[in-house]
C-alpha cells in the first residue's frame, strides 16, 4: 500500500447528496480509530480540513452525478484511485433526486429557480457506475455503517469484497416480524428489495419504501400484481417503486414497461 | 497586515462543514471591498419532484434533504400536512416527537461544537487532531453524541432518516420501558453535557460586538423546538404562516442563489444564537446556573459566540429528555388519522441550524401539487456575508494565512448545512 508507513490511503468523496452517508463514516468513529493504525485519511473534507492529493489506494463516493462538475471529477477519483467503492443509494442507483429524471427537466427547473438558465446542472442524476468503473457499491439511504465497515475491512485485507443482498423478507423473518402484507394488507416492498436495514420499517409496522435499493434477481412483475390484488391502482403501485431507489435498473426497467402498458 | 494592501482570500472548499461551498474576499485599499459565500452544492429539486406525490410521503422524502437533521424534516412537513387536515395531535405523541427530535439536536450541535468547531479555537486541523491533546473532551462529546442518536434510534429506527414517524405521530406505539436506555444513562450525560459546556465556556472566543439581527421562534412556556410563534430581535412577532410575507426571496442578477432578507431589506441570522437570545428566560435553570457561574450572560453578541448556544441548548436537550421520557405515558393509539381534503398550509419548526419553513397544497386525493422549502442554511447566507464585513478590523490585522483561518471561522460559526441550502447553488455579493 502507498501512503506514509505502508498505511492504506483512504479517501471520502462527497458528490450529490444529504451528507448522511458521511455520518455513517463519522459514526464508524471509534471502529475507525481503530483501524487508524492501518488506515491514513488522506481526503476527508467533512471531517477535517487538512487534506493530501492523490493517488489513494480506496475511494469511498457518496452521492450522485447530477453535475457537469462531478461528470469530470468522478473521472479524476478514477484516475487517482485503486479501488473505488459507491456508498450509499445515491452513488449506487442515482437517489432520490433520481425522481427528476422521470420528469420534463424544463418543467423541474421553472419550478425551483426564477431564472433557470442559472442552474448548472445535468438533467438527470446517475450512479457513479455509469461514468466510470466502481469496484465495489453498498447501497442504503443511509448505508449500514457495520455493512460499510465489514466491506472497508475485506478491501484492507486484501480480499474482494462481499455482502448479502437477499431479499428483505429473509432478514425480516430472521427478525421475528410479523408480515405486514399478509396480517394487514400494507403494500411492502421487501420482497424485491435488498436486505441490510434491520428491516426496520416492517418492525416499526410499516410496509418498506425500498430504501436500500434492489434485491439480487428482484421480480417487480410479481410484486406488482400482489399490490393490484391488494386493491393498489396501476398509478400507486408505479408511484411506490418509483421512490428513492427507483431509478436502479431492475426496477426502472419494469417501471418503463408497466407504465406503457 | 498593513493599512493600504490589496490581496485575495480564497477558500476553494470550505473544510468541516457539510456539504460543498467556498469563500472569497477581495480586500483593496486596507478595506474588504467584495465578499462571496460560493455555494456549488448542486441543486436536488425536491420541490418540483415531490408534485404528484401522497402528501403522506412528504415527511420521508424531504427527510433526505439534509442528512444531519432529517428529523427536522420529518416534524415540519407532518406538522403542515396536519395543519391541512385538521389534525390534532396529542400531547403524549408529541413528547415522543419532541424526545427524539432534542436526540437530534444533541447529535447534530455535539458534531459541530466539538468535532468541527472547537478546534478552531484552539488551532487544530480536525477533532482527531484536537483528540491527542484533549482526549476526555472528544470522548465525552462522543458519547453524548451516541445518546442524542439513540433517542431518536429508539422511536425512528435509526438517526439518519429515521422510519418511526408519520402525518398524525408515530407508526407504532412506544413502550414505556423502550425509553428506559434513555433513563439508565441519564445522570452520566447529564455530567458529561456539564463538562462540555464548561469546556467551551473556556475558549478563547471573540468579545467583539456587533449589531444582529436574529430571528427564531419564541417558545410560549417552553424553549421553541417543534413550534411558536416567529420573532426578532427587531420586534416582529408573528404566526408561523406569515414567514414567507415577512421575507424577500431574491434571485439577482449577481447572484445565482435564491436567497433570504427582511422585508425591510436586513440580512437575519437563524439558529441557536437567535434562539438563545430571544428564549433564554425559558433555556433550563441548571444550564443557567453553568453560563452565569462562568460570567456569561445573555444577549451572545457576536456568531462566534454561537458555539456557546450550542453547547447551552446540548445541555438544555439532555435535561429535556430526561424530564420528557420521565412524563411519558403511551397515547392511545400511534397516530391520529384524518379524511384527505384539499387545503394548504405552512409549518416552521427550530431545525438545529434554525427556523425550517415547509409549504405545502394538497389537492382533494391527497397528491402535493406545491412544496416551498426554506431551510435555515439558505436565510443565513447573507448575514455570513456581512459578518465577514463586520469583522474586517479582525481579520485585516492578521497575516494573510491566519486571516484566512478568521475567513473560514466566520462561515463555520453558522454550522453552514449546505446539503440543506438547496435553493441555493451559488451567491454573490458586490457592495461598493
Amino acid at each position: 500500500m502507498s501512503g506514509e508507513d505502508g498505511k492504506v490511503r483512504l479517501a471520502v468523496f462527497k458528490l450529490s447528496s444529504c451528507s448522511g452517508c458521511q455520518q455513517q463514516i463519522l459514526d464508524l468513529g471509534e471502529d475507525l480509530l481503530a483501524v487508524a493504525d492501518k488506515v491514513e485519511i488522506a481526503y476527508f473534507l467533512e471531517a477535517s480540513s487538512k487534506t493530501s492529493p492523490g493517488p489513494y489506494d480506496v475511494a469511498l463516493i457518496e452521492g450522485s452525478v447530477s453535475t457537469p462538475h462531478e461528470a469530470e471529477l468522478v473521472k479524476k477519483i478514477r484516475e487517482d484511485s485503486r479501488i473505488v467503492v459507491a456508498v450509499g443509494t445515491c452513488a449506487t442507483y442515482g437517489g432520490i433526486q433520481a425522481l427528476r429524471n422521470w420528469r420534463n427537466f424544463d418543467e423541474v427547473l421553472a419550478q425551483v429557480y426564477p431564472k433557470a438558465e442559472w442552474i448548472k446542472s445535468l438533467e438527470k442524476s446517475s450512479p457513479v457506475s455509469d461514468y466510470i468503473q466502481v469496484d465495489y457499491a453498498v447501497s442504503g439511504c443511509p448505508v449500514n455503517k457495520l455493512q460499510l465497515l465489514s466491506v472497508l475491512k475485506q478491501v484492507l485485507t486484501g480480499r474482494r469484497p462481499y455482502h448479502r443482498r437477499e431479499s428483505l423478507c429473509q432478514e425480516c423473518k430472521r427478525k421475528g416480524n410479523v408480515c405486514v402484507m399478509v396480517a394487514q394488507g400494507a403494500p411492502c416492498l421487501g420482497p424485491i428489495m435488498t436486505e441490510g436495514c434491520g428491516a426496520l420499517c416492517p418492525s416499526y409496522g410499516r410496509g418498506c419504501y425500498g430504501c436500500f435499493g434492489p434485491m439480487i434477481d428482484p421480480k417487480p412483475e410479481a410484486l406488482a400484481s400482489r399490490f393490484e390484488e391488494l386493491g393498489l391502482t396501476k398509478d400507486e403501485i408505479a408511484l411506490r417503486l418509483r421512490s428513492v431507489s427507483g431509478w436502479a435498473e431492475p426496477v426502472r426497467r419494469f417501471l418503463m414497461r408497466y407504465e406503457r402498458e | 497586515m498593513s493599512g493600504n494592501k490589496s490581496f485575495e482570500i480564497r477558500v476553494h472548499q470550505l473544510a468541516r462543514v457539510e456539504g460543498e461551498g467556498g469563500v472569497w474576499v477581495k480586500v483593496k485599499d486596507g478595506k474588504i471591498d467584495y465578499v462571496e459565500v460560493n455555494i456549488f452544492e448542486p441543486p436536488r429539486f425536491f420541490e418540483a419532484f415531490l408534485r404528484g406525490r401522497s402528501y403522506l410521503e412528504a415527511p420521508d422524502l424531504t427527510a433526505r434533504i439534509c442528512g444531519i437533521c432529517p428529523l427536522a424534516y420529518v416534524m415540519a412537513a407532518s406538522r403542515a400536512m396536519e395543519k391541512i387536515l385538521g389534525i390534532q395531535v396529542p400531547d403524549e405523541i408529541n413528547v415522543l416527537r419532541k424526545i427524539a427530535f432534542h436526540g437530534e439536536w444533541i447529535e447534530s450541535h455535539v458534531l459541530h461544537f466539538a468535532f468541527l468547531h472547537a478546534p478552531d479555537f484552539l488551532g487544530y486541523p480536525s477533532a482527531l487532531d484536537m483528540a491527542r491533546e484533549h482526549p476526555d473532551f472528544v470522548k465525552d462529546a462522543m458519547a453524548v453524541r451516541s445518546w442524542g442518536n439513540m433517542a431518536i434510534e429508539i422511536l425512528g429506527g435509526r438517526p439518519v432518516h429515521p422510519v418511526g414517524f408519520r402525518v398524525g405521530g408515530l407508526h407504532r406505539k412506544i413502550r414505556k420501558e423502550e425509553l428506559e436506555p434513555l433513563s439508565r444513562s441519564f445522570d452520566e450525560i447529564r455530567r458529561k453535557g456539564e463538562k462540555l459546556l464548561r469546556f467551551v465556556l473556556d475558549l478563547p472566543i471573540p468579545e467583539i460586538e456587533y449589531d444582529m439581527v436574529v430571528m427564531s421562534l419564541k417558545g410560549d412556556k417552553e424553549y421553541p423546538i417543534l413550534e411558536g410563534a416567529v420573532a426578532n430581535n427587531l420586534g416582529w412577532k408573528f404566526p408561523e404562516d406569515e414567514l414567507k410575507g415577512n421575507i424577500e426571496t431574491e434571485q439577482k442578477i449577481y447572484s445565482n442563489a435564491l436567497h433570504y432578507r427582511l422585508r425591510n431589506g436586513r440580512a437575519y441570522i437563524t439558529g441557536p444564537i437567535a434562539r438563545f437570545n430571544l428564549n433564554y428566560d425559558l433555556i433550563s435553570p441548571e444550564v443557567k446556573d453553568i453560563l452565569e457561574g462562568a460570567g456569561c450572560k445573555p444577549p451572545l453578541k457576536n456568531t462566534y459566540q454561537s458555539i456557546i448556544a450550542r453547547a447551552a441548548e446540548t445541555l438544555h436537550s439532555i435535561l429535556e429528555i430526561g424530564r420528557l421520557v420521565e412524563e411519558y405515558s403511551e397515547p392511545a393509539q400511534p397516530y391520529i388519522e384524518a379524511p384527505v381534503k384539499a387545503g394548504e398550509a405552512a409549518a416552521v419548526v427550530e431545525a438545529p441550524r434554525g427556523m425550517l419553513y415547509h409549504h405545502y397544497r394538497i389537492d382533494e386525493a391527497g397528491k402535493i401539487v406545491y412544496a416551498d422549502i426554506i431551510p435555515p442554511t439558505a436565510q443565513n447566507y447573507a448575514a455570513m456575508e456581512e459578518d465577514i464585513l463586520k469583522v474586517g478590523d479582525l481579520i485585516l490585522k492578521e497575516p494573510q494565512e491566519k486571516a484566512q483561518q478568521i475567513v473560514e471561522t466566520t462561515i463555520r460559526n453558522y454550522d453552514p448545512c449546505i446539503s440543506c441550502s438547496v435553493h441555493a447553488i451559488r451567491l454573490k455579493v458586490i457592495r461598493e
